[in-house]
């Protein structure tokens, strides 16, 4: 009997000990983001990139969503990184200015935010961005061949940023494709009212925008309007052919694994920051994904691959 | 700058402005209702989150727009039993509690969302219904008879609310109860019941508008109405607690959002002013609660809970 439970007992101890190694051994990785995990958008495409990486390291994730509030964002990062998070990714513009001062706190800590290129001088801190106007210019050029009433529309949050690259590069690309277009660009002012950016897709569909597009958060107002009136659609971010599988024609999606890979890789190599990370077409960490059941133009679809292909082999320079 | 002024760049703003209207005026159209009667309901939010939830998810799993209407207003009535509870009957203090209804709402729709829906998917939206002949009358009819039932049904509302407060003995027992609790009660109105009443009636309405707001744009997410409830108890104030000035408050805060959003498609307001403009309804709202408030009086009970006897 002693010796039934004396057996238990260290197999009990050894099943801790593995478990105590494997959970010392998993990257803990927690996400601060503005929007909704399953946005469709900005936050989800960070989400979809840590999960993708999933099979890589042994990844033990944590998620706080819906920080649209800077200062509930900072108190989450700074939890984060009390708890001993290896690495907190703030995914925001806005957090920037917070993280600056809280990642001296926490020198063993990785932090990475973007979309942005500044690391603050800081050890511990990479950034990250995203070369949308890549996308942006490619869908441009579509939407520019697409175009039968010559105006397009496109609607934003507030010109900063990711949201501002996209929307300059697909301005240039619909010029480029269709020097008479009329591209009407409507920053609405937020990120979260969706019904303000549906009253925004009206308003384009208003004036004759027969092809639209947009980015962020609030853009599912938006894609509700180009839907009612059968307009088609271009997404950023992540696919948002879900939304509208009759009006979407292509989106960018951020493949944000590609650069997330360096980032754990650095931080398990004791790496913790001073790195710019940038996702492009050229690296696969943007791409662009059509939705099969919308019937495009073929002459459309060939100038975007054309576009695509002369920006991945630099032939192409864009102006944003 | 002539295209800016074409029959059709009018029309569709105004027909913008009536859209935008919308859901602030049947929102703000119930919480009139209840501060009437000296109850004041800072959860219209809440309630609209909720209602708007029920509505998308029933529309998701039905495809029957009308039954989405039916569950918004069903939890706004649902919400509105909880809130004549907590202040009609515990005596709670009103703002207090009305913010806890708020954040509950915000909080809870999110969890339902996110647990039985998870990532966001269109649903079906209302069709748009021309009224017959009306919207045939060149210009009026795009600009007035073609929008989407819920449109004609909060516009509707108005004279309707404006009746019953004024013209009816439930409208006198209100008012009565909203002026003086402790006179309406010794007349023998149940100040109560009376209460009651408005609170359920004003929830349903912030639930309706909760739900047209999830099916006219074909979606939910995490905060969908982005704070349109505390929008629409200052248009109440605006409005001077009248159904006609609350719809007045609703139609400018609608027009001026939907003037600024086709100047800025147009082009005519540069994009450096982008963000400054985007806060033009407010402030225009805000300027013009200061002009319109002072000249009317609230009712004199608004806050206040009543204890029979004091």
């Amino acid at each position: 009997m002693f010796k039934k439970s004396l057996v238990s007992f260290f197999a009990a101890a050894l099943c801790s000990a593995a478990s105590m190694s494997a959970s010392a051994e998993a990257l803990k990785v927690a996400i601060v983001a503005p929007s909704a995990s399953n946005d469709l958008a900005f936050t989800q495409s960070i989400v979809d990139g840590v999960n993708a990486l999933k099979e890589e390291f042994e990844i033990e994730m944590a998620i706080t969503d819906g920080t649209f509030i800077v200062d509930d964002a900072a108190a989450a990062i700074r939890d984060y990184a009390k708890q001993g998070f290896d690495v907190v990714l703030a995914h925001g513009s806005q957090y920037g200015g917070s993280l600056k001062e809280i990642a001296p706190d926490f020198p063993d800590t990785a932090f990475a935010w973007g979309t942005s290129a500044d690391t603050f001088g800081l050890p511990n801190v990479s950034a990250y961005e995203a070369m949308s106007n890549e996308g942006g210019y490619v869908m441009g050029v579509m939407a520019g061949k697409m175009t039968k009433s010559g105006v397009i529309g496109v609607v934003g949050p507030i010109e900063v940023g990711d949201a501002k690259l996209y929307v300059d590069g697909f301005v240039e690309g619909a010029k480029a494709a269709n020097g008479d277009a009329t591209v009407n660009v409507n920053y609405i002012g937020s990120f979260g009212d969706v019904a303000l950016a549906a009253e925004a897709g009206r308003s384009h569909i208003a004036n004759g925008a027969d092809v639209m597009t947009g980015t962020a958060q609030m853009v599912v107002g938006a894609i509700g309007a180009a839907r009612s009136k059968d307009v088609a659609w271009f997404g950023t971010q992540a696919n948002q052919t879900k939304l509208g599988k009759k009006v979407v024609v292509a989106s960018q999606v951020y493949k944000w694994e590609v650069i997330l890979r360096d980032i754990f890789n650095d931080a398990k190599n004791g790496v913790l920051g001073g790195k710019l990370h940038k996702v492009d077409l050229a690296n696969g960490g943007l791409t662009i994904e059509f939705n099969d059941k919308y019937s495009l133009d073929a002459g459309a679809r060939k100038a975007g691959e054309e576009a695509m292909a002369a920006i991945m082999d630099g032939s192409l320079k864009l102006s944003h | 700058m002539t295209d800016v002024f074409t029959t059709t760049i009018v029309v569709a703003t105004i027909a913008s402005g009536i859209r935008l209207a919308t859901p602030f005026l049947l929102a703000a159209l119930g919480e009139a209702i209840g501060q009437r009667s000296g109850v004041l309901n800072l959860g219209v939010d809440g309630v609209m989150l909720l209602g708007a939830f029920a509505a998308y998810f029933v529309v998701l799993d039905t495809e029957n727009v009308w039954l989405g209407v039916v569950a918004g207003i069903t939890i706004g009535i649902c919400m509105g039993v909880l809130y004549a509870v907590i202040t009609v009957f515990l005596h709670a203090e009103q703002g207090v509690s009305g913010i806890g209804i708020y954040l509950f709402g915000l909080g809870m729709s999110d969890l339902l969302f996110q647990k039985l829906v998870g990532t966001p998917l269109p649903i079906d939206q209302f069709s748009e219904w021309s009224v017959p002949y009306l919207s045939d009358v060149p210009v009026i009819g795009v600009m007035l008879f073609q929008h989407s039932p819920m449109v004609y049904i909060a516009f509707l509302l108005v004279p309707v609310v404006a009746f019953i407060l004024n013209r009816t003995t439930f409208g006198l027992n209100v008012r009565a109860v909203g002026e003086s609790p402790e006179s309406a009660d010794s007349l023998g109105v149940s100040v109560r019941r009376v209460r009651f009443c408005t609170i359920i009636a004003g929830n349903a309405l912030a639930g309706l508008a909760g739900a047209a707001l999830a099916i006219e744009l074909g979606i939910f997410q995490q905060n969908l109405t982005n704070a349109m409830g505390f929008i629409a108890i200052a248009l109440v104030y605006f409005g001077a607690w009248r159904a006609p000035g609350v719809m007045a408050g609703a139609l400018v805060f609608g027009m001026v959002g939907a003037i600024v959003l086709q100047a800025k498609t147009l082009g005519l307001i540069p994009r450096s002013a982008s963000d400054i403009a985007a806060m033009a309804p407010a402030i225009i709202t805000i300027l013009a609660l200061v002009v319109v408030a002072n000249r009317f009086r609230q009712p004199a009970a608004l806050t206040k809970p009543y204890f029979r006897g004091d």
